[in-house]
């Protein structure tokens, strides 16, 4: 007859009464009975990707960054529980399952053929003295008609319709507030 | 949307076209069944591609890339000739009625709307703009100044008697020929989409990026939104125009205006020639076009007043115009988007840019000159997950990182989950989204980036002076040394300045400096009671799938917009079975209204009409406001292998002037059919997103979705001798793209007048970073797009392909 599927998984149905295999299973059993969620911190996220807006949970070990598992939100109106394949492999964004996570500030030196780690004062110190000097250099009080557009020529910003509201309204503002009007993202394109 | 996704369930009929909803909104496809199983839905699908999407449908049709407008034009005579419209709808709700201008027309032959103004001519097609005051894209008034109206819809001037004109030409043959469906399919079609022109019938329409990545991409929308309000079936449970977006909070960065031409709450960019506030508000806040029409945007100076006094605080005085001059003004008639920025750069305009979360390498359309564009910045800063293609451009393929100067600073940034705030869905819902685990090592959330940044160039300019400080110095910028979201949060809900109680919504604005808001329409968000964005009360109190208090959405937490044309001039529910809101004999109740609570339903006789924001106060069948027409016209492509059967003498949309600056500039040449005879379009999969910066570093889908690859016919890749596993390139005038190819039935070759068809299919995920690698679509892609909105042409352009 041979090994069939259906046949294998009928054997395997009496390897839960441990018997047949010779070894005791139960204290295997017990310890796999308690989920392994039971102490972690369970906290309400929505999925970065599309914008149906599923809602997800996220199991972190407290106290740590560890996120040991990440599923569909049962309560959630819309997807209740459900995800797509891009939510149900979220886990794998955190930076505790992904090790090319970005973790410190790179920066580029023109012509050099590599990054080097600096640290974020340094770098936001030199990317502000960027800003002034390309916004003083490149501002134009009165265009070429003569009326007053107080623009910053110099300066483009793209992105980004991954930041959340809060940051969208801080970026507009900084952005505005400069001068920018050069100023575009996703939903452009 | 104008509706959201739960209420999908509540559609007799389900329109999708111009989206693959099944694969890339995937979880939409729960409330799409459930229409199916409960009510017996049926399932229409339209697309060039035999999707996923496509292989669930009741009826699937073909399409050639690029021609719905022709589809829908047809759907439209339809309609019409078979009297199947709600026709008590369409008086009471639409401009049908309304008398247009004597001097308004359409020349069918020469394929032009009246008022065109001819700057050149491209390939034998011209090209320009529209005089509308020459057009007479306007209504007719009698003596008395007052807008003239047929309530009959017979006058011959009428919106409702042009529209049966424009469409006549749209048969199902000519249908047929353009498109390439088949008569009787088309038909079929017809035939279950006019059944919901009957009052207790509803169709939803789901649409994303196939309708408008398209030189005539808002025409699309438009030619459905004219479908959807002839058959009744805008403001009901059911019903709709419903945008599926792409990204987690595209919706609420569009809410938040990261767009060159506008302001939080959609409110414009001030250009050169508003030089002062009032200049400002006379022109852009709208007078009622009919008595009684409410108008909403004549509040327009509440909400930018506020907006100001929420970016200048305690500066902002209306001595000085509440800073207003602060503000930066665009040149009158310029545009700043995308490809105009992308082609300034690519001539060495910018010293600087940032990228936050966006990897144009990749995503941006004409690939190739986008990254050789970037080579032109002093300096770049990008803030994101990952080493993007992007953030990496100095050493892509092909380029020696020594000749490269630019200088790139990357900055770590934190994932969705790594901190808190609102992300705003398709829907409008505006959902908060609690931290779980700190970003890895030195990452930050961009919230904290933005605020370190804008300090310290403050910083700057207090020590040393520099130009024109004072919009910097002046900021109301009063965020801790970590920036506290929900109170950002807060001053996006709105507060009494002196008080610093927040607003309870937008209603409670004021144009005085005594209110600062960051965004009108999300007033209401945040009152005194709590940050509803948090709300998950599961409770369906109205039956239809509302959930009024799960999150909170925008407008005043109303789910259903339009939702005061789902009642006749009685206010009864033209779906008694579904209904959003009714007239209860002194209020209107159910869904938040979207008209005055208490205001009697026959008010909508007497101009109080149903589309509370439009200065006509009923919806634009007819509608003067873009730049390329009342109406939609169908034209090819730009790219296009045929002449356009309606009118050959204009090919493709004349309204594209902007656009024509830039075709067969450097890097950007338009290639003709002969050297490209095959129509190609640009997709995604399911397991990957947008440029691939996440999902091509996650090792899971990598798994599921390894490789870049392009369907091919199965009768093409015959021709060519091309097997299934082959390596193949695409080929189109501006790039080449190589892939793996997918020989398949799903593309299926179309008979367009005669003329065999072939159609090339890609995703456009891929790039040379991550753990994935490969090719990137958008190298053939095109720098040319929609008038209206200059979205690029991705899809509806010429390859040609060969074995690699």
């Amino acid at each position: 007859m041979g090994i069939t599927r259906r046949n294998f998984l009928k054997a395997a149905g009496v390897i839960t009464a441990g018997t047949a295999l010779g070894i005791d299973l139960k204290p295997a059993e017990a310890k796999a009975s308690e989920l392994k969620i039971t102490k972690a911190k369970e906290t309400k996220t929505i999925c970065p990707y599309c914008a149906v807006g599923c809602g997800m949970l996220v199991h972190s070990i407290p106290h740590t960054n560890k996120v040991i598992n990440l599923e569909g939100d049962p309560d959630h109106v819309i997807n209740r529980g459900a995800l797509c394949s891009k939510g149900t492999t979220l886990r794998q964004l955190a930076g505790s399952e992904n090790p090319r996570r970005l973790t410190k500030p790179l920066y580029r030196a023109p012509g050099s053929s590599e990054w080097r780690e600096v640290s974020w004062e340094w770098a936001i110190e030199q990317i502000a003295r960027r800003v002034k000097e390309t916004r003083d250099r490149t501002f134009i009080t009165r265009n070429k008609k003569g009326n007053v557009v107080n623009r910053c020529e110099g300066i483009a910003s793209l992105g980004s319709a991954a930041l959340d509201n809060e940051e969208c309204y801080l970026l507009v503002k900084m952005l505005r507030t400069l001068g920018i009007v050069y100023l575009e993202h996703q939903a452009r394109i | 949307m104008t509706n959201h996704w739960i209420d999908i369930k509540n559609a007799d009929v389900i329109l999708i076209m111009g989206s693959n909803a099944a694969e890339n909104h995937p979880i939409s496809f729960k409330w799409v069944e459930k229409a199916r199983e409960e009510r017996g839905a049926k399932l229409i699908v339209v697309d060039p591609r035999f999707t996923r999407t496509a292989a669930k449908a009741d009826i699937y049709a073909p399409i050639r890339i690029g021609t719905d407008i022709a589809f829908v034009g047809g759907l439209i005579n339809y309609i019409l000739q078979t009297e199947s419209y709600n026709k008590e709808y369409v008086k009471l709700h639409t401009n049908a009625s309304w008398i247009v201008d004597d001097k308004f027309d359409f020349d069918p032959e020469e394929g032009v709307f009246s008022g065109f103004i001819k700057l050149g001519e491209f390939e034998g097609s011209a090209y320009g703009k529209y005089d509308k005051k020459k057009g007479g894209w306007t209504y007719k008034r009698d003596e008395n100044g007052e807008i003239m109206r047929d309530p009959t819809l017979q006058h011959p001037r009428c919106v409702f008697q042009l529209l049966k004109k424009h469409f006549s030409r749209y048969t199902p043959e000519v249908v047929e020929k353009i498109t390439g469906c088949p008569k009787e399919k088309f038909l079929e079609i017809a035939k279950v989409v006019a059944s919901t022109g009957r009052p207790d019938r509803v169709m939803t329409h789901m649409y994303a990026m196939g309708l408008t990545q398209h030189t005539y991409g808002t025409q699309n929308i438009r030619s459905f939104v004219i479908m959807q309000l002839l058959l009744g079936n805008i403001g009901l449970a059911g019903g709709g125009i419903n945008a599926l977006r792409g990204e987690s909070n595209v919706q609420g960065s569009t809410d938040m205006c990261l767009l060159f031409h506008i302001l939080p709450g959609y409110l414009k960019t001030p250009r050169e020639s508003q030089q002062t506030l009032q200049q400002y508000l006379d022109k852009y806040t709208p007078k009622p076009l009919i008595k009684g029409s409410v108008n909403y945007w004549k509040n327009y100076p509440k909400f930018i007043v506020s907006l100001l006094k929420a970016w200048w605080g305690e500066k902002a005085k209306k001595e000085n115009d509440f800073c207003y001059s602060y503000l930066p003004k665009l040149d009158d008639g310029e545009n700043y988007s995308h490809i105009v920025l992308f082609e300034k750069m690519f001539n060495g305009h910018f010293e600087g840019a940032f990228l936050w979360g966006q990897n144009a390498a990749v995503g941006g359309p004409n690939a190739n000159k986008e990254r050789k564009a970037l080579e032109k910045l002093k300096w770049m800063v990008c803030v994101d997950l990952f080493k993007t293609e992007t953030a990496e451009f100095w050493k892509r393929p092909g380029v020696n990182p020594s000749d490269i100067k630019t200088e790139v600073f990357l900055l770590p940034a934190a994932a969705s989950y790594e901190k808190q705030g609102t992300v705003t869905n398709s829907g409008r819902w505006c959902q908060w989204r609690w931290k779980a685990v700190n970003p890895p090592g030195e990452a930050k959330p961009d919230a904290d980036i933005i605020n370190m940044l804008f300090k310290k160039i403050r910083e700057l300019y207090e020590k040393e002076g520099g130009t024109f400080p004072d919009p910097i110095l002046d900021s109301y910028w009063p965020y801790g040394e970590e920036v506290n979201t929900e109170d950002v949060l807060a001053e996006i809900n709105g507060f009494d300045w002196k008080t610093r109680k927040r607003v309870a919504n937008f209603t409670k604005l004021k144009d005085d400096g005594s209110t600062a808001c960051g965004n009108w329409l999300y007033s209401g968000v945040f009152p005194e009671e709590g940050n509803l964005a948090k709300r998950r009360n599961t409770d369906d109190t109205t039956g239809i799938g509302l959930y009024p208090k799960f999150t909170w959405c925008w407008p005043l937490n109303r789910r259903i917009l339009y939702n005061r044309a789902s009642c006749d001039d009685k206010g009864r529910p033209w779906c008694p079975d579904r209904p959003v809101i009714w007239w209860d004999g002194s209020r209107w109740i159910g869904d938040v209204p979207d008209y005055g609570k208490t205001t009697p339903p026959d008010a909508v006789k007497r101009g109080v009409g149903a589309f509370i924001m439009l200065p006509e106060g009923v919806a634009r069948i007819w509608a003067p406001g873009l730049k390329d027409g009342p109406f939609p016209e169908f034209y090819e492509p730009l790219e296009s292998f045929t002449k356009n059967l309606l009118h050959p003498k204009q090919n493709f949309n004349p309204a594209i002037a902007l656009s024509m600056k830039f075709v067969n500039g450097p890097m950007n040449k338009k290639g003709s059919s002969s050297k490209f005879p095959y129509v190609a379009t640009t997709y995604r999969v399911c397991e990957h997103y947008q440029s691939g910066a996440l999902t091509r570093n996650i090792p899971y889908l990598v798994e599921m979705m390894p490789d870049m690859f392009i369907e091919i016919p199965v009768e093409l890749a015959k021709e060519k001798g091309i097997k299934n596993g082959d390596k193949v390139r695409v080929i189109s005038a501006r790039g080449t793209v190589e892939g793996i190819a997918v020989v398949t039935h799903r593309m299926m070759p179309l008979n367009v007048n005669g003329k065999k068809v072939y159609q090339i299919g890609m995703p456009w995920h891929w790039g040379y970073r991550g753990l994935s690698t490969g090719d990137s679509a958008n190298k053939a892609t095109p720098h040319w797009g929609d008038p209206n909105t200059m979205i690029p042409e991705y899809k509806g352009f010429l390859v040609d392909v060969e074995k690699a």
